[in-house]
């Protein structure tokens, strides 16, 4: 039997705010445990939340983005559930009226089609501390440095039908937030955590199967590897005549394999309601709009814009705009070069090739674009030409100094001087006596080649400074 | 409104109290006359009511994003019953 | 003998009659004279009490004294104080010392005032007669066989007995009203979101609220100057500018119209106490205000909506103590769930466990829209009928118990006899109304008390009510005999 998944996905983002989302406490990662938890975040008695502005503007650019409607009147609700790393014993979330109503994204399939998923909402809530398990004599310990970190829960429709469309669905949604600036994206980090509902069904068939749901999976292969792995072991159970218990799963990376999780056994009652130490939070249009005027430039505008305005192709200003901290590159270096293909292709090429050798983010590059731009300026302006040009870059890449600094340095800088070219290509000439006569004889189909072996050679004799298209043109003139 | 103590047990559990045996009786009783009680307001047709949460009805007044808080970790463990290296410890979780 | 009023220990400590620090001693003295008998403190600051007053003395020395500068009072167990044990009346913190100051209390420090203790309550704010307490009733300072009220008990029978001219208390359904009525006292609860609750332990969050307890109104006033106002770190702190509450004091009462809710005069009334109020109105229109029947029909609905709010919000806000970070943690607890089961089953009460399993009931899947939102939808109705018939009215009067003060012991049994004790505070709680509780005569030699309830953010208006009252009439300056 031909069998379909319908997968939908809650991924929680944490929003980029500097302190947490009811409390004045810092966000920064990484910090030594329950320093950052203050008498907010830590539940002490009489401690009330106040509500952080920068959280509500970060979902409402969200809700914009992705074409969704803002409700004008969000309310806090608290779910209830005993958990260690819980300290109030409730988290607050929204339930019955989140910030961001429907809205909806497109991925690009594999076979180059556009699919739109639908996002069903996008609600506020606090995240919760962590639970340390390295033995403490038996015991858990329990860090509430994240406790109270905003969290934006985006909540899709079941519309995906592959691990792959769930994974393009996920990296659509982080370039989303990466662009907005509203979460740094580091999934490494936990800054982005995705629960997976996965279920199947006969192909064709209308109703859902039943489904499991994979909790806190934090990477694009990991999301992956889960459902699709999920999903064969749902097939497998249905195929061998059983049937898939509803249930929540750990997705464990080591042995690449989902398990029941033992702490959920008991069904939980979360008993929502509206939290009575917050008030509704309401917005008006103007603030919308004011929000909206504001909203950076999103992928797909971006690309139409690459497109448009530097002539790129869509593969180039795709690959361009994967990512906004390349986009923002590569607008600031082609703005010094004034030649956007020739900036494309290196940042894509040579600029990107020196990135991943070193697993290094464009944002992490040793070579700013400012840097870049006035590398290539240099090429295009013939002070230098391609080879110096490398050199140049790996210089720059190591430390060196700027572009003009280390062609100044090096002396790199391009014999462009007629008189100078002529004399050495005279040189070549007479020293390649054989060749020129070679060429002489031969017919055109042969000749470009040696007359390329003879550019070369006047190159070398310049010690890689002569303007190849001098050369060149210059050859040609005392061959013919 | 009786309560039968198989709900008594459930409620218990998800408000982590224990119920020992002898209690069950009188807490089932209790809880039934209380249940009973605030069974009157049934009869009030609330159908085009909206619920009041907020007696003053305000709406959220919203805080800057700016960091007000420094590490006082030493200062609320000091008060906690059980911690090791700036951890608080509970037994063992099991997810 | 004592200062009655904090108004006279003002004047007098101005006058140099006597030093904050004489004050202050001459009232812990009375403490520990009467205290183990009427269990009104948990605490009892001595040292910290002496020091503030020696150093409110040297501020009123250098010229630097501000209005409550070396005034002494007492705290409602309620409130957390900084480096002082704050029990909320429950084992489960015992124990606990706030590593942070509650604003109302940081409000009185500022304001130069001295702290003699920390009161005893019903635990977690829970209960109308403070026999809920882990640390024992309290006793009525004017029949110790009876309760004094709750759960603002220890705060109430402190002040009728002496041991502080005034005190705070928190009020989520008449813990400040029915203890006032209970010791001839007077007592506010102000409009909900007046007062910050930061760092008062929560109970009902969308009903506590902090207020005084005094012996005159003029006094009560003085203490709203202090404790009022807006605090950026609640969230439902109102946030309309205060006012001085001293200031309308004098205001004659011409052209006043009161209201008198005819469903409060009802069967549930005590004759005698019915007297008592009707004497007080006579008194009122020879002030020179007149009365006017209202009705508030949805009244009768107010406890049993009452007890499906407060218990809901309770449950959840009560799961925070949870013998992880703070407060009570059960010994050896074999495993995770051992531990909250049995820190929380030791730590709280039957009460307080009670209301949580209730809570946990009304808020739970399948029982939501019966219960909890049915509550709230009522809690609306209430609203509603008190904001017409304030449109009409300026104040209203009517009694604050059905009764006066109960034999301790006398209705423990029976938690739903208890709860109709509140009949006739809970609906102004629930509206979020500000309410005054004043003495208006005796019954039996127990003080009777009164309640005028007016409009949101009103509180100048009805202690004006009150100190224009006081001024024609000696009830509030009755004390009990205490073997004196």
């Amino acid at each position: 039997m031909e069998w379909e998944a319908v997968i939908g996905l809650e991924v929680h983002v944490q929003l980029a705010t500097k302190s947490k989302i009811f409390s004045g406490a810092a966000t920064t990662f990484g910090a030594e445990p329950n320093t950052q938890a203050c008498a907010v975040d830590l539940a002490m008695p009489g401690m009330l939340p106040v509500m952080n502005e920068e959280a509500v503007r970060m979902a409402v650019m969200f809700g914009l983005a992705i074409g969704a409607e803002i409700n004008t009147r969000s309310v806090f609700d608290r779910k209830n559930y005993f958990y260690p790393d819980l300290p109030k014993g409730y988290q607050i979330s929204q339930l019955d009226h989140p910030t961001v109503k429907q809205g909806k994204l497109d991925i690009q399939l594999e076979n180059g089609e556009k699919k739109t998923i639908n996002i069903t909402r996008a609600h506020l809530e606090e995240d919760a501390g962590k639970s340390l398990h390295e033995d403490f004599h038996g015991m858990t310990g329990i860090d509430l440095n994240r406790a109270g970190t905003p969290l934006l829960e985006i909540v899709s429709e079941p519309e995906l039908r592959s691990a792959k469309e769930a994974v393009a669905y996920l990296k659509k949604l982080h370039s989303i937030v990466t662009y907005l600036g509203i979460s740094d994206g580091d999934m490494s980090q936990g800054s982005m955590r995705c629960d997976c509902n996965v279920s199947v069904r006969p192909k064709g068939q209308k109703e859902f199967g039943v489904r499991t749901e994979i909790k806190n999976v934090n990477s694009f292969r990991f999301v992956e590897k889960a459902i699709q792995g999920e999903i064969e072991r749902q097939i497998d159970l249905i195929e061998g005549g059983l049937k898939v218990e509803q249930e929540t799963r750990l997705y464990d990376a080591d042995d690449d394999d989902t398990r029941p999780m033992r702490s959920k056994e008991f069904a939980n009652d979360y008993r929502y309601f509206p939290d009575p130490d917050l008030l509704p939070i309401e917005i008006d249009d103007a603030y919308i709009e004011a929000i909206r005027s504001k909203l950076p430039e999103l992928p797909e505008q971006k690309l139409a814009r690459f497109c448009s305005e530097y002539g790129l192709s869509d593969y180039d200003a795709g690959v361009l705009v994967s990512s906004r901290a390349q986009a923002d590159y590569f607008e600031v270096a082609t703005r010094i070069v004034g030649d956007a293909k020739l900036t494309a292709n290196w940042v894509m090429g040579e600029l990107a090739k020196r990135l991943n050798q070193n697993s290094l983010d464009i944002s992490q590059s040793p070579v700013p674009a400012e840097g870049l731009g006035k590398l290539l300026l240099r090429l295009k302006d013939n002070t230098i030409n391609g080879k110096a040009a490398k050199d140049v870059l790996e210089a720059m890449w190591n430390g060196e100094g700027e572009a003009d600094e280390i062609i100044e340095k090096k002396g790199l800088k391009q014999v462009s001087d007629t008189g100078a070219i002529e004399a050495i290509v005279d040189e070549v000439l007479a020293n390649n006596a054989a060749q020129v006569e070679q060429y002489k004889a031969a017919d055109e189909a042969k000749r470009g080649k040696l007359i390329s072996f003879l550019v070369g050679q006047a190159i070398k004799a310049s010690k890689g400074k002569a303007n190849p298209q001098q050369v060149k043109a210059i050859l040609a003139q005392k061959l013919s | 409104m009786t309560i039968q103590s198989k709900q008594l047990e459930t409620i218990a559990k998800l408000a982590r109290l224990e119920t020992p045996g002898d209690q069950v009786a009188k807490l089932t009783r209790d809880l039934g006359q209380i249940l009973d009680f605030v069974e009157q307001m049934q009869k009030v047709d609330t159908s085009a009511v909206e619920p009041l949460s907020n007696p003053l009805e305000m709406t959220q007044r919203l805080r800057k994003d700016e960091v007000t808080e420094s590490n006082q970790r030493e200062k609320f463990q000091a008060i906690a019953p059980a911690t090791e290296n700036g951890l608080y410890l509970v037994p063992k979780v099991i997810d | 003998m004592l200062p009655h009023t904090i108004s006279e220990i003002i004047s007098g400590l101005r006058d140099k009659q006597f030093s904050s620090r004489e004050i202050t001693q001459d009232y812990l003295t009375r403490i520990k004279r009467l205290n183990p008998e009427l269990n009104c403190f948990i605490t009892i600051t001595e040292d910290l009490a002496l020091s503030q007053a020696e150093q409110a003395d040297a501020r009123r020395n250098a010229g630097e004294a501000s209005i409550l500068n070396g005034v002494p009072l007492a705290h409602k167990d309620v409130f957390c104080t900084e480096g002082v044990t704050t029990t909320c009346g429950s084992r489960m913190l015992e124990k606990f010392v706030p590593p942070y100051e509650s604003t109302v209390t940081r409000k009185f420090m500022e304001a130069g005032a001295v702290t003699l203790g920390k009161t005893n309550m019903d635990e977690f704010a829970m209960g109308s007669s403070n026999e809920n307490s882990y640390f024992g009733p309290v006793r009525n300072p004017w029949d110790t066989e009876r309760a004094p009220g709750g759960s603002s008990g220890g705060s109430a029978a402190a002040v009728a007995a002496g041991l502080c001219a005034a005190a705070t208390g928190t009020d989520t359904g008449g813990s400040i009203r029915q203890p006032a009525a209970f010791c001839g006292l007077t007592g506010l609860k102000p409009t909900y979101g007046r007062v910050s609750r930061l760092g008062m332990v929560a109970f009902a969050s969308s009903l506590d609220q902090g207020g005084p307890f005094a012996r005159t109104a003029e006094d009560a006033a003085l203490l709203m100057n202090v404790m009022a106002g807006h605090d950026p770190m609640d969230s439902t702190s109102a946030q309309n500018p205060t006012e001085d509450y001293t200031s309308a004091l004098a205001q004659p009462l011409t052209g006043f119209t009161i209201g008198l809710p005819k469903e409060y005069f009802s069967s549930q009334l005590n004759a005698e106490l019915e007297k008592a109020l009707q004497e007080a109105i006579k008194v009122y229109e020879s002030l020179g205000a007149s009365f006017k029947e209202v009705s508030l029909p949805h009244t009768e609905l107010s406890v049993p909506a009452y007890y499906v709010i407060a218990p809901a919000e309770c449950s959840t806000n009560l799961s925070r103590f949870d013998g992880v970070r703070y407060g009570h943690r059960c010994e050896n607890p074999k495993d995770l769930e051992d531990l909250y089961q049995r820190s929380r089953s030791e730590g709280f009460g039957d009460e307080v466990k009670r209301r949580i399993l209730i809570g946990t009931y009304a808020l739970s899947a399948g029982y939501y829209d019966a219960y909890y939102r049915q509550a709230q939808k009522i809690r609306r109705l209430i609203k509603n009928d008190f904001v017409s018939t304030l449109n009409e009215v300026d104040a209203l009067l009517c009694p604050t118990t059905p009764d006066v003060a109960f034999k301790l012991g006398e209705k423990t049994s029976d938690p739903v006899q208890m709860y109709l004790e509140d009949i006739f505070t809970i609906p102004a709680s629930l509206a979020g109304l500000p309410a005054l509780g004043l003495p208006c005569g005796f019954k039996g030699g127990l003080p009777v008390g009164m309640q005028l309830i007016g409009n949101y953010f009103t509180e100048a208006r009805l202690l004006n009510l009150g100190h224009q009252y006081q001024l024609n009439t000696d009830w509030h300056k009755r004390s009990p005999a205490l073997g004196e």
